[in-house]
């Protein structure tokens, strides 16, 4: 078969199993553009700015465990796909982006719509290529893919400078099945020795804790995680990343840790003597100060990075692997040593737990006029059974899902956890809906955050995208306010919006719904209003009270010990 | 501690960008590095001489191995090694000082390459440490210029840093 490069590609995603491409056309890819054109098997998804591409490739990624594809121009529309190819490889989401070059020919010459794609986007991607032949296309795909979807996952972006693609230079195709590359072997099984030494070490345990993070989700791995803790009877806490990779509702979850994390979670973490760390890297907002970071705990992690080992905090017993192969294995293990070496029960240990979830430092005042955003997520979660796949973006409204909506399964939460970015939410909410077009997707926003991509609006209608938007709106940048509210004397500091657009005109004008919470009482029966219109984007536009905050919280450098409380919850 | 860490990659266009921006990004120290093909031409040898506490040279290795191109290292200060550099060095001589500089050079076991009325060029291949020792005995005022290499650096015994 012969075909010239926009067809080469289009044959590389389709082989690959591709559905859908988020894009934006450009000069540099009007080639591949006009392949797709002529076929029907790839869905083009026409974003509205680059940036919204790479978000919804995000979203369809975290909400499906396939990679996400984005296809954009060079010059702007590859600096454009920057934020959101950073925002992918911080929090290790497969993404490939296809980003047009100028012609091979006048590469270095500063070209129109010229910049250095490879150089700019190196330090944020897994991996990135530049192709110089058309006849490296299919192979380079065939790499691309590979490297972006195993081991620890990550975007790769492969950059095609226009003359790669040009319809009347045809060579013949033909997609290699199987890949294998010398300087790239991810280890997936674990140690076998490491493995029975950790189990050991589980089983002589008087107060473990498992903390886990979205190693479990990337992997899949949440049924060999649940096995694993409820066999052991062991209590277990997870990053914002790991949501969902362990049922949030059932006993041995003690919610978040970190520092918007529970009282109960962060003080197991404090006084526990093993911590089995799974698919989680020990991120500053976990650890706090390292010096004080469960100060008792010898301390097992699995991880298939082994950079992300020992990289903040020393451990004891490492284990580079897969999450989901080597909880086989522990599982296995148990299954063998059980009978003979059944663990003493923990009865001490939850006693404790116990008494600090009594202090249930969640709780927050229901007195006030003002809708209270924890309420609002607690109206949502009501609404939709816990069974909405929820995107947020960044701020106080994120933590605040992370703390009130229980996602009982993984891939059900996409936010931007390690790079934060604003922005993500609303694009990445429409990937997730296209990938997933039988659920219900709701974006949770702030009123600063929502701007950011707001365009995208004009794409849902688009594509008849019902998302349900919940916008908490408290008229300040709630997170940067709290801080300052903390450690700047309330000194207010360009953290105020003033001159809000009118959220449900503006959603009306592009062709959806509004609507507006005033108060309390108004809450639920608008929730199930919006809900109810199944086949429509809806906003919910929810006036919050403007100075809550999130508690509990961690002041960066204390230890998990020392948390700032929620006023309404009870000394003991 | 000084390490000097051996990478087999592979020889292609970037591959010492992403080393280069990797120690850049992460604020590694780097004070050498050299590269240039195998005897495979598919394959690069990277000598790389960095310098850290246990911790950060633990993740400098790790993070190496992590990129896609890198096929294998190793940290050479491991074990027992050999280490040497190369070093042309341009120094003025005239009158007295031609008799002078060439006693010097011939006690570092050194060569004269180049010959001018004025001036010699040296060669000198030797540890780092034994060219830092001729730079620091050569009088500063005859130094026109100072061209080195950076170490390259390869195990003792048989064992080798291949595929
Ligand atoms: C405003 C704000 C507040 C935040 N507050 C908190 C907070 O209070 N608490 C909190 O937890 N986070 C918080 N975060 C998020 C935080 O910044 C980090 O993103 C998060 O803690 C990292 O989660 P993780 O450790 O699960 O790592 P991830 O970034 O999810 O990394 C996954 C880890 O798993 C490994 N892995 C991947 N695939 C596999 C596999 N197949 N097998 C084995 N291992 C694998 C990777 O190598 C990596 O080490 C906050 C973020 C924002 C923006
Ligand atoms: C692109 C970007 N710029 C700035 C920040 C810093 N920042 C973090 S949270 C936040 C405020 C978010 O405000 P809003 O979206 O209204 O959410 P709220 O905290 O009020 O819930 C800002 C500015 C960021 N995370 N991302």
């Amino acid at each position: 078969m012969e075909l010239n490069g926009g067809e080469i590609i289009v044959e590389c995603l389709k082989k690959e199993g591709v559905e859908h491409v988020f894009g934006y056309p450009g000069g540099a890819v009007l080639h591949i553009y006009d392949a797709i054109f002529n076929q029907d098997d790839i869905k083009h998804i026409l974003v509205r700015h680059e940036q919204g591409a790479t978000h919804a490739a995000d979203g369809y990624a975290r909400t499906t465990g396939k990679p996400g594809v984005v296809l954009v121009t060079s010059g702007p529309g590859a600096t454009n796909a920057v934020t959101g190819i950073a925002t992918a490889y911080m929090d290790s989401i497969p993404m490939i982006v296809i980003t047009g070059q100028v012609p091979s020919p006048v590469i270095g010459s500063d070209a129109f719509q010229e910049v250095d794609t490879v150089g700019i986007t190196r330090p944020c991607v897994k991996h990135n290529f530049l192709v110089k032949d058309v006849n490296d296309l299919a192979e380079t795909f065939k790499k691309a893919f590979y490297i972006a979807t195993t081991g620890r996952p990550g975007p790769v972006v492969i950059d095609v400078p226009k003359d790669i693609t040009a319809p009347w230079v045809k060579v013949p195709f033909k997609y290699p099945t199987k890949i294998k590359m010398r300087s790239y072997n991810p280890t997936t099984k674990g140690h076998v020795g490491q493995i029975k030494r950790a189990v050991k070490m589980m089983l002589a345990a008087k107060r473990p804790v498992f903390y886990t993070g979205g190693g479990v989700v990337l992997d899949n791995a949440a049924s060999e995680l649940t096995k694993l803790v409820q066999r052991l009877d062991f209590p277990i806490t997870q990053t914002l990343m790991g949501l969902g990779g362990y049922p949030a509702t059932e006993k041995h979850f003690l919610g978040m840790l970190g520092m918007h994390g529970t009282y109960e979670a962060n003080m197991a973490m404090h006084g526990a003597d093993v911590l089995i760390a799974v698919g989680a890297r020990f991120d500053d907002r976990i650890t706090g100060n390292v010096e004080r970071f469960c100060p008792d705990a010898k301390i097992i992690h699995i991880d298939i990075d082994p950079s992300s080992i020992s990289k903040n905090v020393r451990v004891d017993i490492p284990i580079v692997g897969s999450v989901k192969s080597v909880l086989q294995s522990m599982n296995d293990v148990l299954a063998e040593i059980e009978v003979k070496n059944k663990p003493e029960p923990l009865d001490e240990w939850w006693a404790d737990i116990e008494r600090w979830r009594a202090r249930e430092c969640l709780k927050y005042s229901k007195k006030g006029k003002m809708v209270m955003p924890q309420a609002a997520i607690e109206s949502l979660y009501k609404v939709t059974n816990g069974e909405a796949i929820v995107c947020s973006d960044v701020g106080q409204h994120q933590m605040f899902v992370a703390q009130f909506y229980k996602f009982d399964r993984p891939n059900r939460w996409a936010n931007s956890g390690g790079l934060g970015t604003m922005g993500f939410g609303l694009p990445a909410a429409m990937g997730a809906q296209i990938a997933n077009p039988d659920d219900e997707v709701v974006l949770v926003t702030g009123d600063a955050s929502i701007q950011m991509c707001i365009q995208e609006l004009s794409t849902c209608l688009q594509y008849n995208l019902p998302l349900k938007i919940v916008l908490l709106n408290n008229g300040y940048m709630g997170m940067v306010r709290q801080w300052q509210e903390f450690f700047y004397e309330k000194r207010y500091s360009e953290s105020i919006v003033e001159a809000q657009p009118d959220f449900v005109k503006l959603v009306e004008s592009y062709g959806h719904v509004g609507m507006t919470v005033n108060s309390p009482a108004e809450l639920d029966k608008t929730m199930e209003k919006a809900f109810a219109m199944k086949d429509r984007l809806v906003l919910i536009n929810v006036l919050i009270d403007p100075e809550s905050n999130v508690y509990p919280m961690i002041e960066a450098g204390k230890g998990h010990n020392e948390m700032y409380m929620p006023p309404e919850s009870e000394l003991v | 501690m000084r390490h000097i860490i051996s990478i087999l990659m592979e020889n292609e266009a970037g591959a010492l960008s992403r080393v280069a921006g990797l120690f850049s990004a992460r604020g590694y120290n780097i004070e050498s590095l050299t590269v240039s093909p195998t005897e495979d031409p598919t394959l690069s040898r990277m000598t790389l001489v960095t310098w850290g506490n246990e911790e950060i040279i633990e993740q400098i290795t790790k993070q190496l191995n992590k990129l896609i191109e890198v096929v294998k290292l190793n940290d050479l200060s491991d074990g027992k090694h050999i280490e040497r550099e190369m070093m042309m060095i341009k120094l003025k001589a005239v009158g007295d000082q031609r008799e002078e500089v060439k006693r010097l050079v011939d006690i570092f076991r050194g060569k004269i390459i180049d010959v001018s009325e004025s001036s010699y060029v040296v060669e000198m291949t030797g540890a780092t440490s034994k060219l830092d020792a001729f730079v620091e005995t050569v009088a500063k005022e005859l130094i026109v210029e100072v061209v080195r290499t950076g170490p390259s650096a390869i195990a003792r015994g048989v064992s080798g840093l291949r595929l």
